[in-house]
């Protein structure tokens, strides 16, 4: 294992620090239990949280400031945070309106989220992303992943909440995003968990992961590496069948947004040319692509891939994904 | 139930769990993830770590204290089930008035089981720790009804949970971690269901010396 590290121990608390002195213009860290939380904090909204294991960042925490998350909650690498994080979260922030987790569907997250919101004193709700058409169960989950996806659920609930929307009204653009996104993803090499200091799967110079997951855990099915062309393809085909099973009819000149998300170790080059790919693929199923998000937004340390994503889009999600939003990893409009 | 009873029996779990490092380990690696050892041995550490301040309360608010602890400690999937068992625990254990003093921990036992059942959705056969716990707490409370004595209860108890926990072995997962792994993972023992028969073991054998 080649890294930076000082002590394994210490990495997240001082990647954590160094987070929070980059970008301490919107966010602030505390520790004990760990959080991290947005400065310029609201005094009457519906207040988003969420949170998940490190490793997969610019998620949770890039995504705190203006038009996107209040907080996160960062675990350990890969592992789920506790309640009693979200819990310091909920009240170092809370602003009156309830309050909204956005959680991956991750059987720990579930739970330890599930846990938080019936200890928290106030009212709250919670959205699960399952964007993943990869796998039903896999590793780390009961039903499918949340994966990439995430981030729009991320953008367009806190778009909303900016607006003074009640937490009916969030949950409910929350449950609908979800519903209208679907992702798939391949690993061309594994990725190397700092305490575990080997890398999770093994995988030759010659194969790829098709499906893989956020943390590295298998997918679908193991295969030959081959074209781009190829890879896409099949990556293409499993979203819209998705779509077909989700019974949300592709319609002549749907609009959408194309997501393509690198999963920590592949170059802007290559997440450039998927895109390519994927959105002349998109557009010959009839797909109008008029939105576009192409870089690292959900990350799995340092493995090599990519994951596509489509959110079919409608006029109520345009107009909150385009809305201004600044936060450390996204930021358009102010 | 004493709360120096319930301390004692943490010493025995901690170190069933310290002397058990390789097992857990090995079997977490083969369809899991790697770091049930580790999770449960960072919990384990962290009660013994507050064993002054349990040592004050009462029996039901040390079960409570210690559920608090091992959720705020362990996160991913275990922690939340062993604190959903440790808090109904001890939330049950000043009911039942009227039962003696074993059946009222038979029936807290059994709240606790209950518990981890609502929390994580699951059920008897699904390959994780309820495949030990569930026949355990069935198998506790019929043989506390029939006015067993302590020395019988346990040494039963010991074969209930190596057997739950050996079943767990020619099972296909569908909760828990190595739900996703299919017919991969007939063959092993859930790492879960192994801690799980290794704690009962470890408090059985401390009442059958004490």
């Amino acid at each position: 294992m080649k890294k930076f590290i000082n002590k394994v121990d210490d990495i997240l608390v001082e990647s954590l620090s160094g987070f929070s002195t980059a970008h301490a213009d919107l966010v602030s860290l505390h520790l004990d239990p760990a959080y991290i939380e947005r400065k310029n904090k609201a005094s009457n909204k519906v207040v988003i949280i969420s949170g998940g294991g490190s490793g997969h960042e610019p998620l949770h925490a890039g995504y705190i400031g203006y038009g996107m998350l209040d907080a996160a909650c960062p675990g350990h690498v890969f592992t789920s945070p506790t309640p009693d994080q979200m819990l310091a979260a909920a009240e170092a922030t809370h602003a009156n309106q309830g309050v909204l987790f956005i959680v991956k569907n991750y059987a720990g997250d579930v739970m330890n989220f599930e846990m938080a919101a019936e200890m928290l004193a106030f009212e709250n709700a919670t959205v699960y992303t399952s964007d993943d058409c990869a796998v039903v169960n896999s590793t780390y989950t009961t039903g499918r992943r949340g994966v990439a996806g995430t981030v729009i659920v991320e953008k367009c609930v806190g778009s909303l909440a900016e607006t003074g929307a009640n937490l009916h009204a969030c949950k409910a653009l929350g449950d609908k995003v979800n519903q209208r996104i679907s992702s798939m993803g391949a690993a061309l090499t594994s990725c190397t968990v700092p305490a575990a200091g080997r890398p999770t799967f093994d995988i030759s110079d010659t194969e790829i992961e098709m499906g893989v997951g956020i943390h590295g855990e298998p997918g679908r099915r193991r295969e030959v590496m081959r074209e781009a062309d190829a890879i896409i393809t099949d990556c293409v085909d499993a979203i819209l069948a998705d779509f077909q099973v989700k019974n949300l009819t592709l319609e002549k000149n749907n609009e959408a947004l194309l997501l393509i998300n690198g999963f920590g170790a592949t170059p802007l080059m290559e997440l450039y040319l998927i895109y390519n790919i994927a959105a002349k693929l998109f557009k010959q199923h009839g797909i109008n692509i008029s939105r576009s998000l192409v870089g690292n937004y959900t990350t799995a340390l340092d493995m090599a891939g990519a994951s596509v994503t489509l959110c079919l889009l409608d006029d109520e999600i345009k107009q909150h994904w385009d809305s201004p939003v600044h936060t450390a990893a996204l930021r358009w409009g102010c | 139930m004493e709360t120096a009873f319930i301390l004692y029996a943490a010493k025995e779990i901690q170190q069933a769990i310290l002397t058990n490092e390789n097992t857990l380990e090995s079997l977490d690696r083969a369809i899991g993830d790697g770091d049930h050892y580790i999770n449960m041995k960072r919990g384990a550490n962290a009660i013994i770590g507050i064993e002054a301040e349990l040592a004050q309360l009462s029996p039901e608010a040390a079960l409570n204290k210690i559920g608090l602890k091992l959720l705020s400690t362990i996160g991913g999937a275990s922690g939340p089930l062993l604190a959903s068992f440790f808090i109904s625990m001890a939330k049950q254990l000043p009911n039942n008035n009227n039962d003696h003093a074993h059946l009222k921990f038979v029936h807290a036992f059994a709240a606790g089981v209950q518990a981890i059942m609502q929390r994580g959705k699951a059920d008897l056969g699904e390959k994780t720790m309820l495949d030990v716990l569930i026949p355990v707490s069935n198998q506790w409370l019929l043989l506390a009804q029939q006015n067993h004595d302590v020395a019988f209860i346990c040494s039963s108890l010991i074969t209930t949970a190596e057997q739950g926990m050996l079943a767990t072995k020619d099972l296909i997962a569908s909760k828990g971690r190595a739900a996703g792994l299919g017919e991969r993972a007939i063959g092993h023992i859930d790492p879960g269901a192994k801690s799980c028969q290794l704690m009962i073991t470890a408090v059985c054998n401390l009442i059958l010396k004490s």
